[in-house]
């Protein structure tokens, strides 16, 4: 009955917050994105012990997968990179949301398919290597793309404007972001109920015992980082047409901001659990707002410092230390007979 | 009685240290099995090759008559052969329902399988089997939360879970409460008739170990030593020489 009362206060807040402070509409659609990538970032970094450094990578792949599809519904890219945002390259409203609508989907479905194929070659990695293995592979995509002259090399890719009233695309985005960051949430608590929940938790306990056990984990790792592929690419896809314009090495491949924020905002938050992501993910984005617009100069220095400061001490995150403080809250360390040597 | 493991002619070194040299034995069906030997003679070792965990470099080992020298752990563990690690490994930041609901057989799971919530028939399962090991009170704390002996029995009832047809034990007894070892044994024996799971026990517990097993094997420098019933293994000087380091 209270979860009922929170979720839906939660939605309704959700739903006005653009409308309450439209000056912040792109903030708060930005957050909606760090909502998004921690939480995918947590499917496999938190549930199932596997962190990826290399996730950035299904956010870049997926703006430019969006991009082509959409420039090549009506034109040619090669022509249409040539101009690097010059000439009149002119898109219908048709034009604009059928290539957003397919291009996400394409992001989406292109992104989980490299997920697997890397996948298969890095997940022989374990702990630290298999960080710096997917990094790698995101580090080495931003450079290839950059010297890449068919999707516009390091000047990137100019996408139509919103066609329409620019206010209205704003809330349009917030939008956008907010209902795949719920709906990723919602799959995410179905999810983790069902037996790949518990599969991918025994992977990041144990994966040697899981192994022993039977249990076809290389399948579950896979498919795992194949969905969080999938919400990372489609977010990308939307990203690149709210930003208009993206390069590959800062905006698209960024491994450095969004990259490893996307981890730093779990840490906070709290690997392993749902709502860890989601509440790191706006700590992490308001601390970092706060600081970029009152400690100017300073802004990368209090950033560096809350990221040293969760890795050393505060490991368990919020979410974490909430469970280690209220463990009844959570339903754990029931004990209930106190006496189970005398039940021999 | 048919044998359901036939290893034959087994070798394993590591490096220059040679850990199994040219052993052969036979678990039959429905038995109870005891692997003896002084420490670093080989047991683990052995176990680790019959379960895939490392290649051997010779011999055979067949398993319900399929070689099984070249599978992979998995592909073993869901032929139906399971074993228990001497270190008790348990998925620590998971509750004891949630250890066992995982551990259900895996043998046909197809893709779509991985979706599946837990049926009633598996918790029904997974309840009752805690109750068998003496944890049900102690359901709802994590597995890393739990004592090294409670552990090692909700390893033992996870492996129940997972109804394999032999399920090999690395030293059951070992760091358990002398007062619960009869416990124990008890709990071995009825698994071993009421679900008819075949046992193949590394024990250094001579008690425990002559009380289970119908067939006793001894290994000293990774070599086979002896073979035969509990009496006549404990009568046999070779063995008794092994264990007190005459040679």
């Amino acid at each position: 009955m209270n979860k009922t009362v929170l979720y839906t206060v939660l939605l309704i807040v959700a739903a006005i917050a653009p409308f309450l402070f439209p000056a912040y509409g792109t903030q708060l659609a930005t957050l909606w994105l760090m909502i998004i990538v921690a939480l995918t970032w947590d499917l496999t970094g938190g549930q199932m012990g596997y962190n990826s450094l290399g996730n950035i990578f299904f956010y870049g792949t997926g703006m430019y997968v969006a991009a082509i599809v959409t420039i090549s519904l009506v034109y040619n890219v090669a022509d249409y990179t040539d101009a690097a945002g010059g000439g009149t390259f002119k898109f219908t409203w048709a034009q604009y949301f059928a290539g957003m609508a397919l291009g996400s989907l394409a992001a989406g479905l292109f992104c989980a398919v490299c997920a697997v194929i890397i996948g298969f070659i890095t997940f022989g990695l374990r702990g630290p290597y298999f960080a710096i293995g997917t990094l790698g592979v995101a580090i080495a995509a931003g450079e290839l793309v950059s010297n890449w002259d068919w999707v516009g090399g390091g000047q990137g890719i100019a996408l139509p404007v919103y066609p329409g009233d620019l206010d209205q695309g704003k809330i349009v985005f917030y939008f956008l972001f907010a209902g795949l960051g719920i709906g990723i949430f919602l799959f995410l608590k179905w999810l983790y109920g069902t037996r790949f929940g518990l599969a991918m938790n025994a992977i990041r306990d144990d994966e040697d015992k899981a192994e022993g056990m039977g249990l076809h984990t290389l399948r579950y790792k896979l498919t795992a980082w194949a969905m969080a592929a999938f919400f990372v690419g489609i977010a990308g896809a939307i990203s690149a047409f709210q930003l208009i314009h993206f390069e590959p090495l800062e905006t698209a491949y960024q491994t450095i901001n969004l990259g490893i924020f996307m981890v730093v905002c779990v840490l906070l938050g709290g690997k392993g659990t749902l709502w860890g992501p989601v509440v790191g993910a706006i700590v992490f984005h308001v601390f970092k707002e706060v600081t970029w617009n009152y400690f100017l100069g300073w802004q990368w220095v209090a950033l560096g410092a809350l990221i040293v400061i969760t890795v050393v001490y505060f490991q368990e995150g919020l979410m974490g230390w909430l469970m280690r403080m209220r463990p009844e809250w959570f339903g754990l360390t029931v004990d209930e007979s106190g006496k189970v040597e005398a039940a021999e | 009685m048919s044998n359901i493991i036939e290893v034959t002619g087994v070798s394993k070194n590591f490096g220059g240290v040679v850990a199994n040299h040219d052993i052969s034995l036979k678990v039959k069906k429905g038995a109870i099995t005891g692997l003896i030997g002084p420490n670093g003679s080989g047991k683990t070792t052995l176990f680790n090759s019959i379960v895939g965990f490392h290649p051997i470099d010779e011999g055979s080992i067949t398993f319900e008559g399929q070689e099984i020298s070249k599978l992979q752990v998995q592909q073993i563990a869901r032929l139906g052969l399971l074993r228990t690690f001497q270190q008790t490994r348990i998925y620590g930041k998971m509750n004891c329902v949630e250890n066992m609901l995982i551990s259900i057989p895996h043998r046909r799971a197809e893709f779509m399988d991985m979706f599946a919530s837990h049926s009633k028939a598996d918790r029904e399962k997974a309840l009752s089997l805690l109750e068998f090991v003496g944890l049900y009170e102690k359901r709802k704390l994590l597995g890393g939360d739990l004592s090294f002996g409670q552990q090692k029995l909700l390893e033992f009832a996870m492996a129940l879970m997972n109804e394999p047809s032999v399920l090999m034990l690395d030293e059951p007894t070992a760091g358990i409460n002398p007062t619960l070892i009869n416990g124990l044994i008890d709990r071995l024996k009825k698994a071993n008739e009421q679900f008819d799971i075949t046992l193949f026990v590394i024990e250094h517990n001579m008690r425990v170990i002559m009380n289970l097993a119908d067939q006793i094997y001894c290994l000293a420098h990774g070599e086979l030593l002896a073979e035969g019933t509990p009496e006549e293994i404990q009568n046999d000087s070779r063995v008794i020489d092994a264990y007190l380091g005459a040679h």
